[in-house]
Order: C-alpha cells, then sequence, then structure tokens
C-alpha cells in the first residue's frame, strides 16, 4: 500500500490557524489552572485515601453522615461500580493522621461488618510537600536534559523548538485535567512524563527529516523543506501515534480504575503530542528563521557516523 | 547485501532462548499460601500443633495442596485459591492462637528443572500488603545523646574531685555552672581531653561564677543520627520477624526514614502498634520518705525526684536515678504469676545483672516502681505551610513492688491490664528499645482481593493491547507486518525475562509501562517499513530499499529512544515504589525493543530475502 506516489498536503500554508488554536488552548489551559486549580490527589496534598468494597450498591450519604458524626470530614463517592466506595480525608489537625485509616474502617465496619477494605493510602503533609517539589524538579530535569541532547545532535534552535512543542503539550494536557477537575495524583505526573518521552519521540523523527531535506534539497527554501518533510514522516507518524494509541484504548478500558487517569492522560498526551510534531515543533523553526546554511556542519566537525550511511 | 554474518544470527538465537529461559519461571506464578511459625521462642511447632491445623482445615472443609516443613518452627501450606488461602487463614489464626503467627505469603512454585530461576517479584499492589515509610524523630536522637552526656559530665567531675554547681540544657547545648574560673578551666582541661572530636567546649558568659558550654560537634550529630537510624533498623527488623510475614522489607531511605514492606499483611493496625510504638520500661526507687499527693497538690515536686501517675491515677514519687533501663534486656516472654495475673518475665544481659544487682541489693524491702515510657509523635501542618513535630512522652508506672530480694538476671514483673498487653510489651522488650522514636508519614495498604484484581486487569490489558497492534501490523505491512510481530513477542518475553532476571519488582503502573512499550516498540519497525517505501518509490531496488531502509532509519530510531529513555531515567529517580516500576519496564522495554526492532527483525528478513537474488516486489 502507499508505495506509489507522496503526499503533499500544504501543512505549513496552515500554520497561522493552527498556531491560533494553539494559543487559544493553552490560553484556556493556563486560564483554568488559575482559576481552577487542580485536583491534587492524596499523594500531593497528604491525607488519607481508603476505597472499600461492599457486597451490594452502597448509600454514599449514609456513610457520609456515619463520619461526620466521628468528626471525620469526608468525601464520599462511588469509585468505579456502585459497590465499591472511595472515602477521601484532607489533613486534620489534632488527630493521629496515621490511625485514621484504621479508625475510619473501624466505624465502617460497625454499620456493615460485610465492609471489604481494598486499599489505604496515608501520606504525611511533608511527603506530599516532597512529591510535589520532586515533580516539578523531575519535569524541569527532563526538558533540560532534552535540551542538551537536542542541540548536540541538531543545532539550538531544533532542541527550542522541540521544548515549544514539549511545553505546548505538557500544559494543554495538565489544562484539560485542570477543566475537567480529573484528580491529577502521582500516576498522572508519571503518564506527563512519558508523554514528554513520547512527544519528543515524534518530535525528533520530524526534526531528522527536516535535516536530511534541508541538506538534500538544495532548491527548495524553508518552508518548503519543511512542508516536504512532513509529508514524508506523515505515514510513520499516524501509524505509531494509532498503535500507541491501540494498546492505551485497551488500558483505558481493561486496566482497572487505578490507571484509567493515567491511561486517559497519556491518550490525550498522545493526540495532543501528535499534532504538535506536525504543527508546533516546524512552526517554531521557521518562526525561528531556520535555513539551510544552519544546518551545515562546520569545517572541522568529526562526524564519526558517517560510515554507517546515518545522516549528516 | 542482505546477509548477516553468522555471529549475528547466533546472538539473535541466544537472546531469545536465554529469554525464552529466563521468562519462563512465570507461567508457574506463585501459590498462594500461609506460613505458619512460632511467636514465641519458648513454643515449639511440633506435631501437636500439626495435628491442631490439620483437624481445623479439615473441619472447615478446607484442602490444601500440601503442607511442608521451612526450617525449624515454620510450616508453609499452600492453596489453589487466594479465597481459600483467606479463609484458611482466618480459620487457624483462630485455632492456633496468639502463640502463633498466621501470615499471608505467595510460595514460588517454580518447577524442579528451573530451580534457581524466579519469576517476576510483584509489587505490593499486585500481591497485597502494607507499605511503611517512618520517619526517624532525629531531635529526639540528639536529646538522647545530650542527656547522657550530661550524666556522663556530672560522673566524671565527681570522679575528678572538681566541685560544678548544676549542669542545665539550654536550647540545642549544655552549660556547666561552676563557683570560680579556675574550677571552670579545670573542668575544661579534663573535658576536652576526653570529648576529643565529639563535644566542643567554650567559656560561656554567665552572670554568677563561670560557665563552661558544651556543644556536639557536626561529626558528633552526624554519627548519632547514623547510629540512630541504624539501630531503628535493627530493631524493626527484629519486630517484624515476631509478626511472622513472609519476605518483609526494611531498609534505609535518605538520611532519616525506613520503609517498611510487609507483604500479604492485611491489618496494618497491629503492624502500627508493633512497629512505631516506641515503649521502653525504667526501674527506679520510690520516693518513700515523701507524700506523693501533697507534691501533686501543692505543685512543689521535692529535688531529686520526679512525679508520675499509676494506671489508676495514683500519684507515685520516683527517685531521678534511673536503677535500669531498657537497654539490658535481653529477652522477655509473657507469662502468668502466681496469682494467675497477666506478667512479663524479663531476663537481662551481664553487665544488666551486676547493675541491677547492685541496685536493687543495697535496696531490699525498698519500693520500686516500673515505669513503662512511650513516646507519640504528631506532625501537623502550620498555617505558614511549615512543618512542625511535636513528640510527647507519656510515662506511667505500672507497678509498684517491694524487693524483697537481690534481683539480677532474672525476675517479673506485673501490673498489667490483660494477657494481650503482657504479650505486646514482652515483644517490644525482646525487640528492643528504638534508638529514637519514629513515626509513619506515608501508609499504602492494598487489601489482597484489589491485589488479584489489579494482576488480572493488568494481564488483561496486555494481552488486549498485544492483540490489537498485532493485527494491524499484520494487516499494514503484510509480511513485514509479521516479522514485527515476531520482534513485538520477543519484545515481550525479553521484559518479562530481564524483569525476572533483576527480581525488580512488578507494580500496576510498571504493567502500564508495559502496555505502552508494546504501543511504542512497533516505532522503530515502522520507522523502517515506511523508508523502505519510499526508497522502492524512489526506484530503488527491492534489497537495496530494504538495505537501505535499515540503514537510514537507524539513527533516527536511537535518537528518538534514547529521549524516552531519558525521561524514564528522570522518572525512576525521582520516582517512589509504584512509579519506580514504570520507569523501570520502560526504560527495559526501550532498550529491549530496539534490540529486536533493529537486529531481530533484521536477522529474519534477511533469511526471507536476503538470499534472493531477483527479488522484483516486496510484500510490504
Amino acid at each position: 500500500m502507499n508505495t506509489k506516489t507522496q503526499r503533499n498536503i500544504n501543512f505549513v500554508g496552515m500554520r497561522k490557524p493552527a498556531m491560533v488554536f494553539s494559543i487559544l488552548m493553552i490560553i484556556a489551559s493556563i486560564g483554568s489552572l488559575f482559576v481552577n486549580g487542580l485536583n491534587l490527589g492524596v499523594d500531593f496534598t497528604g491525607g488519607t485515601v481508603i476505597e472499600v468494597g461492599y457486597p451490594e450498591a452502597a448509600n454514599v450519604d449514609d456513610i457520609r453522615k456515619a463520619l461526620a458524626t466521628a468528626k471525620y470530614d469526608a468525601s464520599v463517592q462511588h469509585f468505579g461500580t456502585a459497590k465499591d466506595v472511595l472515602i477521601r480525608i484532607a489533613p486534620q489537625d489534632g488527630v493521629d493522621r496515621s490511625k485514621v485509616g484504621d479508625n475510619i474502617l473501624s466505624i465502617l465496619k460497625q454499620d456493615n461488618a460485610a465492609v471489604e477494605m481494598r486499599r489505604v493510602e496515608f501520606v504525611g503533609p511533608q511527603i506530599g510537600d516532597e512529591l510535589r517539589d520532586d515533580g516539578g524538579t523531575a519535569m524541569l530535569l527532563a526538558l533540560a536534559g532534552i535540551l542538551v541532547y537536542v542541540t548536540l545532535r541538531f543545532e539550538f534552535r531544533f532542541s527550542v523548538g522541540a521544548i515549544i512543542a514539549l511545553v505546548h503539550d505538557v500544559i494543554i494536557t495538565v489544562g484539560i485535567f485542570s477543566i475537567t477537575r480529573m484528580e491529577f495524583d502521582l500516576t498522572i505526573l508519571a503518564a506527563i512524563l512519558a508523554i514528554i518521552g513520547y512527544s519528543l519521540n515524534d518530535t525528533i523523527v520530524v526534526f531528522d527529516r527536516v535535516r536530511e531535506n534541508f541538506l538534500k534539497l538544495r532548491k527548495s527554501n524553508a518552508e518548503e523543506s519543511i512542508n516536504t518533510s512532513i509529508n514524508q514522516t506523515l505515514s510513520r507518524t499516524i501509524v505509531t501515534s494509532l498503535t500507541t494509541l491501540l494498546v492505551l484504548i485497551a488500558l483505558f478500558y481493561f486496566g482497572g480504575k487505578i490507571i484509567h487517569g493515567f491511561s486517559l492522560a497519556m491518550i490525550i498526551g498522545v493526540i495532543v503530542g501528535t499534532y504538535s510534531s506536525i504543527y508546533v515543533a516546524s512552526s517554531s523553526l521557521l518562526m525561528m528563521g531556520i535555513t539551510r546554511e544552519a544546518l551545515l556542519p562546520p569545517e572541522k566537525e568529526d562526524d564519526g557516523r558517517e560510515d554507517d550511511g546515518s545522516m549528516v | 547485501m542482505n546477509r548477516y554474518s553468522l555471529w549475528k544470527y547466533l546472538l539473535v538465537i541466544a537472546v531469545t532462548v536465554l529469554g525464552l529461559l529466563f521468562a519462563l519461571p512465570n507461567l508457574y506464578p506463585a501459590q498462594p499460601a500461609i506460613q505458619i511459625s512460632s511467636a514465641s521462642p519458648v513454643v515449639p511447632l511440633d506435631n501437636n500443633v500439626l495435628e491442631n491445623i490439620k483437624t481445623t482445615l479439615t473441619s472447615k472443609g478446607l484442602a490444601t495442596e500440601s503442607i511442608e516443613t521451612v526450617g525449624e518452627n515454620k510450616v508453609l501450606l499452600r492453596f489453589d485459591t487466594p479465597d481459600n488461602q483467606l479463609a484458611a487463614q482466618e480459620a487457624i489464626n483462630k485455632a492456633l492462637g496468639k502463640d502463633f503467627n498466621t501470615a499471608l505469603n505467595l510460595a514460588p512454585a517454580t518447577p524442579a528443572w528451573l530451580r534457581g530461576l524466579n519469576p517476576m517479584n510483584l509489587g505490593l499492589d499486585l500481591r497485597g500488603g502494607v507499605h511503611f515509610l517512618m520517619e526517624v524523630d532525629m531531635k529526639s536522637a540528639i536529646d538522647k545523646s545530650l542527656a547522657r552526656n550530661s550524666e556522663e559530665f556530672r560522673t566524671l567531675l565527681r570522679e575528678k574531685k572538681i566541685n560544678y554547681l548544676g549542669v542545665k540544657r539550654v536550647a540545642d547545648h549544655l552549660v556547666i555552672q561552676f563557683k570560680t574560673e579556675e574550677l571552670r578551666d579545670k573542668a575544661e582541661d579534663e573535658l576536652k581531653g576526653q570529648y576529643r572530636n565529639e563535644i566542643d567546649f567554650s567559656n560561656s558568659a554567665t552572670t554568677k561564677g563561670a560557665a563552661l558550654k558544651a556543644v556536639l560537634t557536626q561529626t558528633n550529630i552526624n554519627n548519632t543520627k547514623r547510629f540512630a537510624l541504624q539501630q531503628n533498623i535493627t530493631t524493626l527488623r527484629k519486630r517484624v520477624d515476631s509478626l511472622g510475614v513472609a519476605e518483609p522489607v526494611v531498609q534505609q531511605q535518605g538520611l532519616e526514614r525506613i520503609v517498611v514492606q510487609l507483604p500479604g499483611m492485611q491489618d496494618p493496625t497491629i503492624a502500627k502498634k508493633i512497629l512505631g510504638t516506641t515503649a521502653t520500661l525504667e526501674f527506679r526507687l520510690v520516693d518513700e520518705g515523701r507524700d506523693a499527693y501533697a507534691a501533686q497538690s501543692s505543685g512543689r515536686i521535692p529535688s531529686g525526684d520526679i512525679l508520675l501517675k499509676e494506671r489508676n491515677g495514683n500519684p507515685v514519687l520516683l527517685k531521678r536515678r534511673v536503677m535500669l533501663t531498657g537497654e539490658y534486656i535481653t529477652n522477655a516472654s509473657a507469662g502468668f504469676d502466681q496469682n494467675q495475673q497477666p506478667s512479663v518475665n524479663i531476663v537481662l544481659d551481664s553487665k544488666g545483672s551486676k547493675l541491677f544487682a547492685k541496685a536493687t541489693g543495697a535496696n531490699v524491702q525498698k519500693l520500686m516502681g516500673v515505669v513503662f515510657i512511650e513516646h507519640k509523635t504528631d506532625i501537623t501542618k502550620q498555617e505558614d505551610g511549615t512543618i512542625k513535630k511535636v513528640t510527647k512522652v507519656n510515662k506511667e508506672v505500672i507497678n509498684v513492688a517491694r524487693i524483697q530480694d537481690q534481683l539480677s538476671k532474672r525476675f517479673q514483673i506485673t501490673g498489667l491490664d490483660s494477657p494481650q498487653e503482657s504479650h505486646t510489651l514482652a515483644l517490644l522488650l525482646r525487640a528492643g528499645a528504638l534508638a529514637a522514636p519514629i513515626y509513619i508519614v506515608e501508609e499504602r495498604t492494598v487489601g489482597p482481593s484489589l491485589g488479584a484484581d489489579n494482576i488480572s486487569a493488568g494481564f488483561k490489558s496486555v494481552i488486549i493491547g498485544f492483540v490489537l497492534v498485532l493485527i494491524f501490523m499484520a494487516v499494514y505491512y503484510r509480511v513485514f507486518g509479521l516479522v514485527a510481530n515476531l520482534a513485538l513477542t520477543l519484545n515481550l518475553v525479553l521484559i518479562v525475562a530481564i524483569l525476572s532476571m533483576l527480581q525488580a519488582t512488578l507494580t500496576l503502573p510498571g504493567i502500564a509501562g508495559i502496555v505502552l512499550t508494546v504501543g511504542m516498540a512497533v516505532d522503530a519497525n515502522v520507522l523502517i517499513y515506511e523508508r523502505i517505501k519510499e526508497e522502492i518509490r524512489n526506484g530503488l531496488a527491492p534489497q537495496a530499499a530494504i538495505h537501505s531502509g535499515y540503514e537510514k532509519a537507524f539513527s533516527t530510531i536511537a535518537d528518538a529512544n534514547i529521549t524516552t529513555l531519558i525521561a524514564a531515567i528522570v522518572l525512576y529517580g525521582m520516582g517512589t515504589g509504584p512509579i519506580k516500576g514504570f520507569a523501570i519496564t520502560l526504560a527495559i522495554g526501550i532498550v529491549s525493543s530496539m534490540f529486536t526492532a533493529i537486529m531481530g527483525t533484521r536477522a529474519v528478513i534477511n533469511l526471507i530475502y536476503g538470499g534472493k537474488k531477483d527479488l522484483k516486489k516486496l510484500a510490504i
């Protein structure tokens, strides 16, 4: 299939509307982050989460009342099915926090002895803070490492383009979580780091081709070269995104409630990442005035990789 | 041109065979089992106990797959389903009582011919269990150190006959008061010689007389902290042993924290009680000359005494000087005294026996109080975001008894509320006092049913995702797609093999990482195949197209995978347990997918197409 002709869609020509769309999404995301904030999970805020299962459908209100009588300000909701209940308690003063989980379980057992403890998670306040800080640091470290690597392999403007695309992806993904108020826990953070890796993967493939074409297509200008590159890599981009989405959808439906948020975050990230590899990265290159000359190796560059036929 | 040298084929075959071999044990997953061990050194696990176990099981209609004796005093029972395992544990626990620990366990079921190879190590979120992260209260450790130093100064100065007015604790250091500067200087010389490198001494300004300031050196502080952490780890390990959990983990994390993992443990309350309690005993003489009630109501406590309460609320005046502390206790067991009241039988080590013999011998017929000391730490977050730790020390007199005879190595204490309490106290005393109090900063408990659910969910998503990708690749890339599917299968086998070999822990996010890798692994193949298609479009002959496709795609594949690898490494560095699991499987998956996609598929393609001289068309 498709070995006959080369597609030629004018992606670059559409970049202005695409840029407007991206900027709108980013503004919406940042706006929501300021107004709504993020629904941070217990991993970051500290507190206790208890998941319990009942043999038949459980009444959330009754549970909440029982806990309130015991002076626990709890958020109680169904989790997956009507038989499963998720109870969340924010950090409370004057209470031995590590015992909250046990106390609540005994209260629930008094009401209904058949209640089954699925899991209990207690995160002390300093751990929550540390994870928050570590998460931010991790993201910055990853971005820094990538900046260095891409600059070494390509050129500075490429790495800036790559970073812009990545930041775009992260902001929009986090923004969607903020707008929908979905819970943002540690697994979501892991997903975002995975998205950074994946989106960069995509972007690098396009850049690789851009570099090859710049040096090969002596008659085209920057815009045309980039357009050709995107078109040439389009098949690959779509196929890889498709296979990744296939597995993520399997994970989303069959992986259970605990990594539900993770798979959703990854799905959003893959879609946004693919879009950014096609538009955002290349547009940034053009905006920064990339030219053929920028890619020519300086006189003394030692390119030992040439024997393998790899690109220069 | 599309031929591999022989060694490359052999390499691919060797890796495949090794991969299959290491992954094979996972076809024999661990079985739900129960490990029964004796909780007290005096109660052996003999045939009577075994008969008891067997009859209990038969009466409940539960069948075991096998009963094995594992080492001394331990028995392993295997079951076919987790439900049977749980039912049996409840029944046996009730039947055997407090003297035995009945712990849930996952027993390896690797057949004999694969012995030596292990299946993957399942994380707590897949097998159920309790995970605690505990932090050592370093301030208390330093406090203790200063208190000890204070006592030592007094003894030393008395021995050297240097008169001092007092030793005071001021903020984080000690101040010794003297009448004259001459005395102070004399003391300084003596002490400096003794505490070289441990304590810095300097003159301290004071209104009357002269004072000497004693500050712990940084090395001293670091050593104290390190020692406190090590001591606590040792003590926790002993306590964890007494819980009878199979395969527990007690490890240092960072400079001040300890990770405790108890797989299979269902009730975190008991675990928390045993692990988190800092309980120890002190023995002090009762000040019989003074009136405790008077002291309590007036609020004036005579110097040299301290005022504590008994369990029933009665005040007791005890001498400040401690006769014996809990560190000298080598063994303790729960029992009953001659009035059938719960008691604890205590055995001291030689140093302790000597000390105690001397102290009690000099005070026969005097009253002695047994003080039970417990630390409770509460962490609160202030409004300004800082963390405040408050440690409350609870000291209670549990018994006041007259010393009948000189006591030395063995003796008994009474005054406990219940057999359960004597049991717990004996356990805590046996395992030793914690060098510094610890408190729980993080807890994750996963019940066994959730663990099993997670495994099946993870398994299902891997299989379904895998099959979807297989179908897609076969349809889209035809023969080359089938080759890519082979590579994908090998990739999955390699990931399982490497995880089993490294005994890395597989968690639910780890399974998500495997699923992700399955989706991303095809990327390398897609890159190669699209390139081959392109070369054909550009007019290259099929053989040349294959060659060129693999060559040109290589650096792209390397670049792209290395960047995802960077993300995985960063994740590994910052994450806690489950996230680390994700990072590990992602990293392993990337590396193995590079091997299978590049070398693996090339080998197969070469075998299929390499020899054909007149290749006209590629099924791609």
